[in-house]
């Protein structure tokens, strides 16, 4: 990375919109602004697309945690007679990163390409929900391919996982729920559909006989709704945590970070039906991009590119121009960047990557309207915005026997007593082209207050999902067949734990910075901010409103225009 | 496919169906012409292909193409190759053609007509069979196919209900999965594969439907699969011996000549012509009851070859009733004397259900007959009054007891897991009160439960049954009528559930010497059931009943008295069963509806059966033709019995003209609608 290649100048040297990163948020953005004409040049200081999004192999993966990657540029030149130069800084987004290998033939070069391990799990994509909407009204969805989530599970401290009862079929299928509860469950679900139905009716004409849930009830607590349906607590769990994928406790009230309303969990429970059967080869409500996340952001910045959008990578900014006449408000007084080549280059707009920050010791000579300028860039303080522990381990076996895709689920309290949040786990197997053949990847993933409290949610996850690891000298045959339940669970090969902040993304006028990935399973809420920040970039602009190309509306009428492989 | 809404067609596409249509019509005249001339040439053939491609539903394109490969294979028999290519061409149009619409008959029938020509490979027709079966789950052609394949194939039983499992799993709302599944354990369950034992696996499959009722009652495939399943618990296929007259260990009083009316005592028969009926009730219909499969050993004389007839409409060799007439007067007198009567059922194999199980187990009753020399003529020509004067029966209940019925079904059961599996779903479905499926099974189950349990908890449940039936009845008028008949059977079962619920309907009859009466009046019932335990009786009173029909009586042949006014009989074909009953001699059918709803001859091509059929004309049929032909239907009935008094007014069809007709009909009448008849 520190051999940069010599770049030619670029040209033209001015753009309606720059965006710096690469990420889901940013390569939306630029695949909407592109495809409305704006013209657009995006780039990323990184060899790869995808920024915090991206899928990386386990070396690359690690000098990104390790050194955050957007390494401060070199000294930038001294200021052009016509702008005021303010230097940028990078704030790390990921502490406390602890990588360990256990066994050391990972890295080898005939595995080194086949590992393509995402920055951003445990995530996938919901086969109803708005990024699936984007990627088909774009056009992005020509590529990728997706597959389905084989199956998803609750688990406690036992070890054992029991699977979601998330459909009909699965309802019957279950062995865990008794008879009286699968018809409690099915009786909730119809309730949920009934509901829908109606409310999809009630939006066209009047429907007054239609079984809807009553208003009052739509602001109460979801959690209170499910009990006075009434479901028993441990159906309640899987509801909550296994379908509407709720993070925090919701029957603890004042540690809650996020009580949920019945309107919102009835949402997402709605999501998650319309996802199951959206697409007949799909298995469930879950699929996964074959190659890993980052093939989305990528998806998205292609799309951009054939709009006429202009890429370089391996190109950090290392300062922002800004207009020294700061009587003008209403520019807010920015002009461009300073690319590392030292070229200038020139836009309306600004969209940073989240750790694009400027240092307080370069504020600290600014007019109060320049400060305004960059208002969006000043670090708060990060702790504010929430944290999200993560774990990557690659291991031999599966936590399941014949599943290889799925997603397990720990409900708050399910491991041990002080546990705060749901910490989910999402297993891959090299049907996704994400690991060798013998191998699978595990995501982890929960909310935590501190570095310290979320590691240690992780690793009372891993150690009832994996075996404990073994020096890799004293890893023979014999040391492991005393105990058959233990001897069954996978072995860890390598494993990385980090702990990443979350930034949201923000309008700032001129200057905006895009979101960081957030700590969901699905992109539904970062997709939810790119909309939101284009619309006040554009003018609440409709994304992509002319790609609905009649060629586009008979891939609709196939299979929905996503690749699922079956 | 299901859940599919018709949409209306567009301008253009109602053109191109228009296109289309043209296009095939001048296919098929094209083809009509190749066909009746008899081409076969390949142009001829590609174009029935053409054809069936765009229409597959056209049978006649698919019958020609047997004709054309028929015409073809008689020059090539001796090249396997060439009859296979030609063969699999047939396939080929098959499968191209189902991609088309997979619910043609023609194109299945054909398929199958190809491979039973044993020359093509059936390894490929299950994984066709897959790929249908995933587009449409529940098509039934496909799982007919499928059966038909793994027949062909060998393919294991077991295999095919793994299958069952599967598609059940991913759907179950799938009747064709259900049923096949049903077929398959059938014939598992019936040739005792390795471990298909019903106790074993018929509680497994109870606790397989259960997780689909619960999971959605509103879903019916596992209602019906759940319906078979009890069915499987309380029937057993080898027919059994469920009550005869007289029964096991009785004493029987037999006169010379009748008593019209009945005896005062429930075990005293008497008849003019000299015989008493023995009677056989099975509890399936079945055929081959004859003098060399049951044997009877008795000093009764002239028994030896009795002839023994089947209780059922005309034609038919089967029936769960069975009737032999016993001679008790012959040449030499044997008044005054007590014979002793064995009758050996199933002695020689030959009883046979009609489902072709046989009736196994030999079981032999033993009965004592009395025979006196006289008669009780006190009240021979009186007129039999319903009206009042009925005692309590004061009877012994030991009396009664004799008249047990065998009730031994539970001896030869393994009863013991279908009592357990059937408590076990009653303690469930208890658990599903709001659903009116809910109730009718809990409702059918606690009868399953009094069928094969023992006496001593029966009456429990039957109030259960009624309140639930009664519950439907309310819940759903559309099944109204079917609820009716179901608290009927109940009711009825319940009344011949002990002696003492017997006893409660028996009196004596003081106007007519103090004969037994079994009065079922005012119970609302609808339907007759539980004949089996009233074989003993004589006279009866169904009156205040909302019967429609006599279906079931026919077994009651002792029965010489009975009163069906007030109920709903629309018509004398209603009372069809009764002409099997050779000692009635009294029958009141008064105020009911007979005649009220004429049969609407213009709906048939004939008014009457006899309006163009050479029936043999007897007497009666000769002397009044008219009359006969307008009531056909009371004449057939009324031409079989051999009544003394007969009831009618208050029906539409009274009047003189019909009275003038029953005179004929029925020369030995002596009271006619309270009447005395001067002869």
């Amino acid at each position: 990375m520190s051999d940069l290649p010599p770049y030619p100048p670029l040209d033209p040297t001015t753009y309606d919109l720059i965006i710096v990163g690469t990420g889901v948020s940013e390569s939306i953005l630029s695949a909407a602004a592109s495809s409305s004409g704006t013209s657009v040049l995006h780039l990323d200081p990184n060899p790869f697309y995808g920024s915090h999004s991206a899928s990386l192999s386990l070396p690359d993966l690690t000098s990104f945690l390790h050194s955050n990657s957007l390494s401060p540029p070199p000294p930038p030149p001294s200021d052009t007679p016509d702008f005021l130069s303010v230097d940028l800084a990078t704030r790390s987004l990921y502490s406390s990163v602890e990588i360990a290998t256990f066994d050391s033939s990972i890295l080898d070069e005939r595995h080194s390409r086949k590992f393509n391990v995402d920055l951003c799990g445990p995530r996938v994509l919901f086969c109803a929900d708005e990024s699936i909407n984007l990627m088909l009204k774009s056009g992005s969805n020509n590529y990728v391919e997706f597959k389905s989530v084989d199956a998803s599970f609750v688990g406690d401290s036992s070890g054992e996982l029991r699977s979601v009862p998330d459909s009909r079929a699965a309802i019957f299928k279950d062995k865990s729920l008794g008879l009286m509860e699968k018809k409690q469950l099915m009786k909730f679900f119809k309730l949920v559909q009934a509901h829908l139905a109606a409310a999809a009716a009630s939006s066209t004409e009047s429907d007054e006989g239609a079984v809807k849930i009553a208003e009052e009830d739509m602001e109460s607590p979801f959690v209170d709704f499910l009990a006075k349906m009434p479901l028993p607590p441990k159906i309640k769990s899987i509801i909550l945590y296994g379908i509407a994928m709720v993070d925090y406790d919701q029957d603890n009230v004042e540690a809650c970070g996020d009580l949920l309303k019945t309107r919102e969990g009835i949402a997402r429970l709605a999501l998650y039906i319309t996802s199951i059967g959206r697409f007949s080869n799909a298995l469930g409500a879950l699929i996964y991009p074959i190659y890993g996340q980052g093939e989305l952001p990528q998806a998205f910045c292609r799309r951009a590119a054939v709009k006429g959008c202009i890429y370089v990578l391996r190109m950090p900014i290392t300062a922002l121009l800004l207009d020294k006449a700061s009587e003008l408000i209403e520019t807010g007084g920015y002009k461009g960047v300073r690319l590392a080549t030292g070229q200038e280059i020139f836009s309306q707009k600004l969209i940073l990557d989240p750790c694009i920050t400027v240092g307080s010791e370069s504020m600290s000579s600014l007019t109060d309207q320049q400060k305004e300028t960059l208002r969006v860039l000043v670090p708060k303080s990060i702790s504010s915005e929430g944290k999200i522990a993560r774990g990557i381990c690659i291991i031999r076996g599966s936590v399941k026997a014949d599943i290889s895709n799925a997603l397990v689920v720990y409900p708050p309290k399910s491991l041990f007593p002080e546990q705060l949040a749901a910490i989910r786990v999402l297993q891959l197997g090299s049907g996704l082209a994400v690991c060798p053949a013998d191998m699978h990847v595990l995501y982890f993933s929960t909310v935590c207050e501190n570095d310290d409290q979320g590691k240690a949610a992780l690793l009372s996850a891993m150690s009832t999902l994996i075996k404990p690891q073994v020096p890799e000298n004293l890893q023979s045959d014999s040391a492991v067949e005393n105990d058959t339940a233990e001897a069954a669970k996978p072995v860890v090969l390598w494993r990385a734990l980090y702990v990443q902040a979350m930034v949201k993304g923000e309008f700032g006028g001129s200057i905006s910075s895009a979101a960081s990935p957030d700590g969901n399973l699905s992109y539904n809420e970062l997709v939810e901010s790119a909309v939101k920040l284009y619309e006040q970039l554009m003018g609440s602009e409709e994304l992509f409103k002319e790609e609905t190309s009649p060629d586009n509306t008979t891939e609709e009428e196939n299979d929905g225009g996503v690749e699922i492989e079956a | 496919m299901h859940g599919r809404p018709r949409k209306a067609y567009k301008p253009e596409e109602e053109a191109a169906s228009a296109a289309k249509a043209a296009k095939l019509r001048g296919l098929q005249s094209q083809f009509m012409a190749n066909h009746h001339n008899k081409i076969y040439t390949k142009e001829a053939v590609d174009l029935s292909t053409k054809l069936l491609e765009i229409n597959p539903e056209a049978y006649t394109a698919w019958n020609y193409r047997k004709l054309a490969v028929e015409d073809k294979l008689s020059g090539i028999e001796s090249d396997p190759d060439l009859v296979k290519t030609i063969l699999d061409e047939e396939l080929r149009v098959v499968e191209s053609a189902l991609k088309q619409n997979f619910k043609s008959y023609g194109a299945w029938h054909h398929r199958k007509w190809v491979l039973s020509k044993g020359n093509s490979s059936v390894g490929n027709e299950l994984r066709l069979l897959d790929n249908f079966q995933k587009l449409d789950t529940r098509n039934f052609h496909a799982w007919n196919y499928r059966r038909f394949v793994v027949e062909l194939t060998k393919r294991s039983e077991q295999d095919e209900l793994e299958y069952t499992d599967d598609m059940i799993g991913s759907d179950f709302s799938n009747y064709s999965a259900w049923h096949n599944r049903s077929v398959l354990l059938s014939s598992l369950l019936a040739r005792k594969a390795d471990g298909f034992l019903p106790n074993k696996k018929i509680p497994d499959e109870y606790k397989l439907v259960q997780n689909a009722i619960f999971t959605d009652e509103d879903d019916q495939s596992g209602w019906f699969y759940h319906l078979w399943l009890l069915d499987q618990t309380v029937n057993v296929e080898t027919p059994l011996l469920t009550s005869s007259w007289p029964s096991h260990s009785s004493r029987i009083s037999l006169y010379a000549g009748c008593s019209k009316g009945s005896f005062s005592k429930l075990t005293t028969f008497g008849s003019e012509s000299g015989s008493f009926p023995l009677v056989l009730y099975f509890d399936q219909a079945v055929g081959g009851v004859s003098s060399s499969t049951v044997t009877i050993d008795s000093e009764l004389k002239g028994n030896e070859d009795l002839v023994w007839e089947p209780v059922s409409k005309k034609n038919s060799q089967v029936s769960c009733v069975w009737v032999a007439r016993l001679k008790y007067i012959s040449s030499e007198p044997c008044f005054g004397k007590e014979y002793k009567v064995k009758v050996r059922v199933g002695n020689s194999p030959g009883i046979v259900s009609s489902r072709g199980c046989n009736f196994s187990a030999s079981y032999e009753f033993v009965f004592t007959a009395h025979v006196h020399d006289t008669v009780e003529e006190s009240s021979q020509d009186g007129i039999v009054s319903w009206k009042d004067g009925f005692d309590i029966w004061d009877a012994e209940s030991k009396d009664l007891n004799a008249l047990a019925t065998l009730d031994r079904s539970n001896a030869q059961m393994d009863s013991k897991w279908r009592q357990e599996a059937i408590a076990e779903e009653i303690d469930l479905f208890r658990e599903l009160p709001d659903s009116k499926i809910g109730k009718l099974t809990l409702a059918r189950l606690l009868m399953a439960k009094a069928m094969i349990s023992d006496d001593a908890v029966k009456g429990v449940h039957y109030n259960e049954i009624l309140e639930l039936y009664k519950d439907l009845m309310a819940l759903d008028s559309s099944h109204y009528q079917y609820y009716k008949d179901e608290h009927s059977v109940a009711l009825l079962r319940k009344v011949t559930s002990s002696t003492e619920d017997l006893s409660g309907h028996l009196f004596r009859c003081r106007n007519m010497n103090n004969s037994v009466c079994l009065r079922l009046n005012n119970l609302s019932l609808s339907r007759i059931a539980s004949v089996e335990k009233l074989l003993f009786v004589q006279m009866l009173d169904l009156s205040h009943n909302e019967l429609h029909s006599t279906e079931g009586l026919e077994a009651m042949q002792l029965l010489s008295c009975l009163n069906l006014s007030h109920n709903r009989i629309r018509s004398f074909s209603s009372l069809d069963s009764l002409r099997h009953l050779k000692q009635l001699r009294v029958l009141d059918v008064s105020h009911n509806h007979i005649g009220e709803h004429s049969v609407d001859t213009t709906r048939y091509l004939c008014s009457s059966p006899l309006s163009n059929s050479e029936w043999p004309q007897d007497e009666v049929g000769s002397q009044m033709p008219s009359l006969v032909t307008k009531y056909w239907d009371a004449y057939f009935v009324l031409r079989d019995l051999n009544l003394k008094q007969l009831d009618i007014t208050g029906n539409v069809i009274a009047g003189d003209e019909f009275s003038s007709f029953v005179l004929q009909v029925a020369p030995k009448l002596v009271w006619l609608d309270g009447k005395k008849l001067e002869i």
